[in-house]
């Protein structure tokens, strides 16, 4: 009998231990790998703040003594830096504003009205999120160049405002979600399908049209080769095409590099401090579709 | 005529009216899919048949392009580069994915902070994420290799200088930034799964390891196969951390597909060709998913299929 109860107690304090190892090893785990993915940017902000003899020592120190705030006002002395960020937010919010709005028209259409071909439009529309950019790019330059769009922002911001794809299904599947009856009720009320868009389904879909709106601010802000290809003169660069330019400097002075790419970063995690909520729910609403390039 | 068609079918002008609203409401996707892609894809395949320096007239020189390209050594090189990077990159984050998944799937505390840490790389502008990288792998004074030297006393090697450590450093760098997102499309496959099939292996007194291989993996196998998609797809559009950090080098041992190309456009104004490389690997991408879509009966398990099944 007493064997009996030993053993059980034993057993449970076995469980017990597995228990705690477990809670040990997912925490080290979790630890472990934060450490991964902050260290670059620990790196990053240490160098950012060093001055250009510190940068060269070794052993490098993490913590520059004395941190050299200066550093972030010197890029933007010595390059059209604050020229690059008025362009990257502008660029941003034009996109922002033109995709969210034509997105969520023609999400409507193929969410709540019944029109003949509309499942092979939208099976189209699924598909053209499979051609690769690099396909388009050759005869895009090509017909901008004919628009005279060359070294404008035209070849970023008029495309948004017919839509993406990925905002389309986005905002789609989130208008399906919406009881039909609404629809139905606001009919017989005598609203047309515009103002049941504008005053009944705009409404309801807040979060989804939050979520569209971040994941296109943050597509445009990082948008590389875009700029890259039609923008040729200085004044008119976006921030990463400015950042690239320290690259080509054939003497680095990576305390100024690193402080220019925090600066570019420090928006974006902002915003996505700010709302991440609609940024979980978005890709929710997705599920497995919920990346955008 | 009008009036009393209307009169007696009222519900087929109704039809009408919402079919015209539908096409009106998606009007504006259709103008830009015909003007900003399927004018421009078709405009590709023309373009492929021809020699243009962007100056001159366009001259007719028939599949000339794809001939060439069939000799191009380089060509071939940056389809390697390309594979076999892949090849790397994709199961590793895959694999890296599922294990933060699991990992930010367990009752722990700030469980929301933990996410957003991880979740940080993936809304980095990559201009940015490749500049710090370069500091990193900086061989004089980045940090990796001041660890190795101060920690092992070994000289580190220059990363992204040697042709067998380069893309490898690539790799780090690619899963390093795709984790969070990687780990957030399964992490809603993860929650997805039913917790009455894990109640039921306990019973069966199921170790953790044998729960993984036999729910875990099998239930995420669709999300697999759409990250298996995917990460192909994004491989063939690597296009800053060559241009920026490597140049293709060294001897071309990060020649990646898109910036090859690439160089056709900026460098040499050779357009025709340019559009030739990239209706070849638009067409050689398709292939490849669909041989992905056909295997995949073989090893996707998808719910919906079973249930179909037990209905007959």
């Amino acid at each position: 009998m007493t064997n009996l109860v030993i053993s059980r107690d034993r057993s449970v304090l076995k469980a017990k231990v597995e228990r705690v190892a477990e809670r040990v090893l997912i925490h080290t785990l979790l630890v472990l790998g934060t450490i991964l993915v902050l260290v670059p940017f620990a790196w990053t902000l240490s160098t950012s703040l060093k001055s250009d003899k510190q940068v060269l020592e070794f052993p490098p120190s993490w913590i520059p003594s004395p941190p050299i705030w200066y550093n972030y006002v010197e890029i933007f002395e010595a390059r059209p830096f604050l020229v690059w960020y008025k362009n990257s937010l502008f660029v941003a919010a034009v996109c922002l504003f033109g995709e969210v709005l034509s997105s969520a028209i023609v999400a409507y259409g193929f969410a709540r009205l019944r029109f003949k071909g509309r499942n092979v439009l939208f099976f189209v529309l699924l598909s053209t999120m499979m051609i690769p950019f690099h396909l388009l790019i050759v005869p895009r330059f090509v017909m901008f160049k004919v628009f005279g769009w060359l070294n404008t922002f035209r070849p970023m911001t008029i495309p948004a405002f017919f839509g993406s794809a990925f905002s389309i299904f986005l905002l789609r599947q989130y208008f399906m979600t919406i009881p039909l009856d609404l629809d139905d009720a606001a009919k017989i009320d005598g609203a047309g399908y515009l103002q049941t868009f504008l005053r009944i389904i705009l409404p309801l879909a807040k979060p989804a049209l939050g979520a569209v709106a971040i994941f296109q601010f943050m597509s445009s802000w990082r948008d590389f080769t875009g700029p890259l290809i039609y923008l040729s003169s200085e004044e008119n660069y976006t921030l990463p095409l400015g950042l690239y330019t320290y690259q080509a400097d054939y003497f680095p002075e990576w305390n100024l590099f690193m402080a220019a790419s925090v600066i570019a970063m420090v928006l974006p995690i902002v915003v996505f401090l700010i709302a991440q909520k609609y940024f979980i729910s978005g890709l929710a609403l997705v599920g497995t579709g919920g990346t955008k390039g | 005529m009008a009036i009393s068609a209307k009169a007696k079918r009222p519900r087929l002008t109704e039809r009408k009216k919402e079919s015209i609203a539908g096409w009106l409401f998606i009007s504006p996707w259709i103008i830009g899919f015909i003007i900003f892609t399927l004018g421009p894809l078709l405009y590709a395949i023309v373009l492929s048949f021809y020699q243009w320096d962007f100056i001159q007239d366009p001259k007719f020189i028939g599949l000339r392009n794809f001939e060439r390209m069939f000799g191009d050594k380089l060509f071939w090189q940056s389809l390697k580069v390309t594979v076999s990077y892949g090849l790397m990159r994709v199961p590793m984050g895959i694999i890296v994915g599922i294990g933060a998944a699991i990992l930010l799937n367990q009752r722990v505390k700030l469980l929301g902070l933990w996410r957003v840490i991880y979740y940080l790389p993936v809304i980095l502008p990559p201009v940015a994420t490749t500049l710090m990288w370069m500091w990193i792998y900086n061989p004089r004074y980045g940090v990796i290799n001041n660890f190795l030297l101060s920690v092992f006393h070994i000289q580190g090697p220059a990363w992204l200088q040697d042709q067998r450590l380069v893309l490898p450093s690539f790799m780090v760098m690619a899963v390093w930034g795709a984790m969070g997102r990687n780990m957030l499309i399964y992490l809603s496959g993860l929650q997805s799964i039913s917790k009455e099939l894990y109640n039921a292996a306990d019973v069966d007194g199921a170790k953790s390891l044998a729960k993984f291989f036999y729910i875990t993996l099998p239930m995420l196998s669709p999300v697999i196969f759409f990250n298996l998609i995917t990460g192909m797809i994004d491989v063939f559009k690597l296009f800053s951390q060559p241009f920026i950090m490597t140049e293709g080098g060294p001897r071309n041992a990060s020649l990646f597909f898109y910036y090859y190309m690439f160089r056709y456009i900026s460098e040499r104004f050779q357009v025709g060709y340019a559009a030739a490389m990239s209706l070849f690997v638009f067409i050689l991408i398709m292939i490849l998913t669909v041989l992905v879509f056909r295997s995949s009966s073989a090893w996707v398990y998808y719910e919906g299929e079973l249930k179909g099944r037990k209905e007959q």
